[in-house]
């Protein structure tokens, strides 16, 4: 086991990214996660790997769609306004069934916004990161060693299902210290045979492509991605249970806000309130399964995010709107204080107690 | 010693703030307790005001950000007058009273003035009142131990310019041994 | 193209980036592995794969839409960077994939769907001479403009496109080749009428020749 170190949460993450393999890194400087791009600038030509600065967001994408075609672990990561410029790659990503890793560290918007931290790119991230149907695999790290494990975790799954995973964190995350452990990925690499790397006639011409003028074989690929979805929200819904053995009220949330949630459980617990937390670490696929267990015996949920309320939807979903889902944000680049989550809990003790 | 330590440290950018917290933080881990920083980011660390959260805990950190903080650290007015009224009842205030000619204005707080900047530039250690300050709030709050200030203060400053360790461990050691 | 790609004998390691445009299919034409671009980022794209092995030969195959008015930071930027590749750019001067709408360099009074009263400079502004800008790029190390209206243009593009493509085995950088050529469908003509017009009309607002050769320069120094 080896030792803990302090470190900041963006630069835990490129060194995960680079412990996971990957040596190839196409980026654009945006607060709050420019560490990201200056920690792979000084290290990449150390171990014969890429750093790229890219001339725009839409060309760090597009240079990380080639690396990706060529069969390599590679990656990327902006801030809200970036990833949005990079929309127009992650579908081509998916469309061209390419795996790589997006990294989005989240401010506050829309626009421009400010370079507070903000979760208001859930919809985004999770509904509409691009045109056309598909999804990526979104993680939401709520520590700095979380942000280490996910980003190996969401290069292997991206490699497995052939798709982008995108780690959707959050300002705070990046920019926090906290001791880790940095450990080597170990699992295997998965073979790639459909990479571009030359056709000498030993296998067939591989063509990443994601045009079809033909309608019918445009609609059998996309019913064959959602088939391979479908087997992802069974099997890879990830989630952290908190006290929710004997829950009258689930707090729900995700990156800091799980961590405010957690200063306002143990407030509540003094005060009698019986309150748990479930932490969705994929919210695509979102932990549906353990949501909709424990709607059978909580009597309220409440959506602790930082954003006008878009997470709750897919609790609400999830859940069936068998109880009442309450909300508890803020937006802009503000984040809810324990006393406020605390203040929504004793609302929601009123109307579900 | 306290289960859990919430501090706020704030200052001007350039008088060791976020070095202080971040310092704080590694003798926290090298302690082996748990322990988060969280600095202010962002233009505003550019010359304007700089604040950083520290947690010191016996348990998993919740959240990052102390908006109510245990232990103050008002490097300079503004700083002082933007979180005074923040602290916790009870709370510990460090002043450094030869930036803030101030006394803190609440009576429910324990309060400790230090001329840490006065000191540094008296004793050859300009640069180092950061430092002054941290020997004197160890001191008085004990929210982790001296002897592992000392030994992650030789383990950080290893290797790096001579004569840096020796003004580091002097101006601990004003600061912990102030009286007044 | 293609037969340059054999003489050279590199096609087992050759990488092409389609475009979108009507070199959109050209992932069909090419016996070689082949990814498809968005539209505009074909440069980017071909940065991605030479980046992950060096050792591959990666030319992109663009339009003047693609090429010259959405993809221009990509096409100006690989350049600057003097990335490795070889760019192969054909200027017919209309949209073909749409159906006929007016180019980045579309000539001043050319008549497309968009400009139907022929292209107004005052209103639109002018074509973009993409050889002419590039040549002040200093990371790009060979800009040649040629076309495909007769027999000897073809034999001399032939040579350019060669040439693109044995820099980049020799490690030069940038090269780009534009290729004037006819779209006599969209622009309602016979297929000689349109090679008239190459000649005619597109070649002297265009001029044909070597726009820059930096190892050629300095070699004569």
């Amino acid at each position: 086991m080896a030792d803990k170190v302090l470190m900041k949460g963006n630069e835990a993450l490129a060194e995960a990214a680079i412990l996971a393999g990957c040596r190839h890194y196409f980026g654009y400087p945006i607060t709050p996660q420019t560490e990201v791009a200056e920690y792979m600038a000084k290290k990449m030509p150390k171990i014969g790997g890429v750093f790229l600065q890219a001339e725009s967001e839409i060309a760090a994408i597009n240079m990380v769609i080639g690396a990706a075609a060529a069969g390599k672990r590679v990656m990327t990561s902006s801030s809200s306004p970036g990833v949005a410029l990079k929309s127009e790659g992650l579908s081509y990503l998916a469309g061209c069934d390419l795996p790589a890793l997006i990294v989005n560290v989240q401010r506050g918007g829309p626009g421009l916004g400010g370079i507070q931290p903000g979760q208001a790119d859930y919809f985004h991230a999770t509904r509409g990161a691009g045109h056309g149907d598909f999804h990526m695999i979104v993680t939401a790290p709520a520590t700095v060693q979380e942000m280490i494990d996910l980003v190996g975790k969401s290069f292997d799954l991206a490699d497995k299902y052939r798709m982008p995973a995108m780690l959707l964190a959050d300002g705070t995350i990046g920019q926090m210290m906290e001791p880790v452990t940095l450990t080597e990925n170990t699992s295997a690499p998965i073979e790639k045979p459909w990479a571009v790397t030359g056709y000498d006639g030993s296998r067939p011409r591989n063509v990443v492509n994601s045009l079809f003028i033909q309608p019918e074989d445009l609609e059998n690929l996309v019913m064959e991605r959602y088939a391979r979805y479908a087997k992802i929200e069974a099997e890879e819904q990830m989630a952290e249970e908190y006290m929710t053995e004997d829950a009258d009220i689930i707090l729900v949330a995700y990156g800091v806000a799980a961590r405010v949630c957690r200063n306002a459980i143990k407030a509540a617990r003094e005060k009698g309130l019986k309150v748990g937390l479930i932490r969705p670490i994929t919210l695509w696929p979102f932990p549906k399964k353990v949501m909709s267990a424990a709607a059978e015996k909580a009597k309220a949920f409440i959506s602790v995010e930082l954003s006008m309320g878009q997470m709750i939807e897919d609790i609400e979903l999830a859940i069936r709107c068998r109880r009442p889902v309450l909300l508890c944000n803020r937006t802009g680049g503000m984040i809810p204080t324990p006393a406020e989550v605390l203040a929504k809990i004793d609302e929601a003790a009123k109307i579900g107690g | 010693m306290s289960k859990a330590s919430q501090l706020l440290i704030a200052g001007f950018g350039g008088q060791g703030v976020q070095f202080c917290g971040k310092f704080l933080a590694m003798v926290g881990l090298n302690e082996g307790r748990e322990v988060s920083y969280l600095s202010s980011y962002g233009p505003e660390v550019r010359g304007g005001t700089s604040n950083c959260s520290v947690i010191i805990s016996d348990e998993a950190v919740g959240s990052p950000i102390v908006t109510d903080p245990e232990i103050l650290v008002a490097l300079n007015l503004p700083s002082l007058d933007k979180f005074e009224m923040r602290a916790v009842p009870g709370a510990m205030i460090f002043v450094d009273s030869s930036l803030i000619d101030r006394k803190v204005e609440r009576g429910d707080t324990e309060n400790f003035y230090l001329p840490a900047t006065q000191m540094a530039s008296d004793n050859g250690l300009t640069g180092f009142a950061n430092m002054i300050m941290l020997g004197y709030l160890v001191r008085k709050s004990e929210v982790v131990a001296y002897d592992e200030v000392l030994r992650t203060v030789e383990k950080m400053v290893a290797g790096k310019k001579p004569g840096l360790l020796e003004k580091n461990l002097k101006a601990l050691d004003l600061g912990y041994n102030y009286e007044n | 193209m293609a037969e340059c790609i054999d003489e050279l004998g590199i096609q087992s390691k050759t990488i092409g980036i389609a475009s979108v445009g009507c070199s959109v299919f050209s992932y069909n034409y090419f016996n070689c592995d082949m990814v498809q671009a968005a539209h505009g980022r074909a440069p980017a794209v071909a940065t991605g794969v030479k980046r992950a092995d060096p050792s591959k030969i990666v030319f992109t195959y663009q339009g003047d839409g693609d090429l010259a008015a959405i993809g221009t930071a990509e096409t100006v930027h690989s350049a600057a960077r003097g990335e490795n590749i070889t760019v192969i750019f054909v200027n017919n001067a209309i949209y073909g994939m749409t159906g006929g709408q007016m180019a980045p360099t579309t000539l001043p009074g050319q008549v497309t769907q968009t400009s139907p009263y022929g292209r107004d400079v005052q209103t639109v502004g002018y074509p973009v001479k993409v050889c002419e800008m590039l040549s002040q790029v200093d990371g790009a190390a060979y800009l040649e403009r040629v076309a495909v209206n007769n027999v000897k243009n073809l034999m001399a593009a032939k040579k350019a496109i060669k040439k693109a493509f044995q820099n980049q085995i020799d490690g030069k950088g940038f090269s780009l080749v534009e290729v004037l050529s006819a779209c006599p469908t969209y622009w309602s003509m016979t297929p000689e009428k349109a090679l008239e017009r190459v000649a005619s009309e597109m070649i002297p607002y265009y001029p044909l020749g070597v726009y820059k050769d930096k190892y050629a320069e300095e070699g004569t120094k």
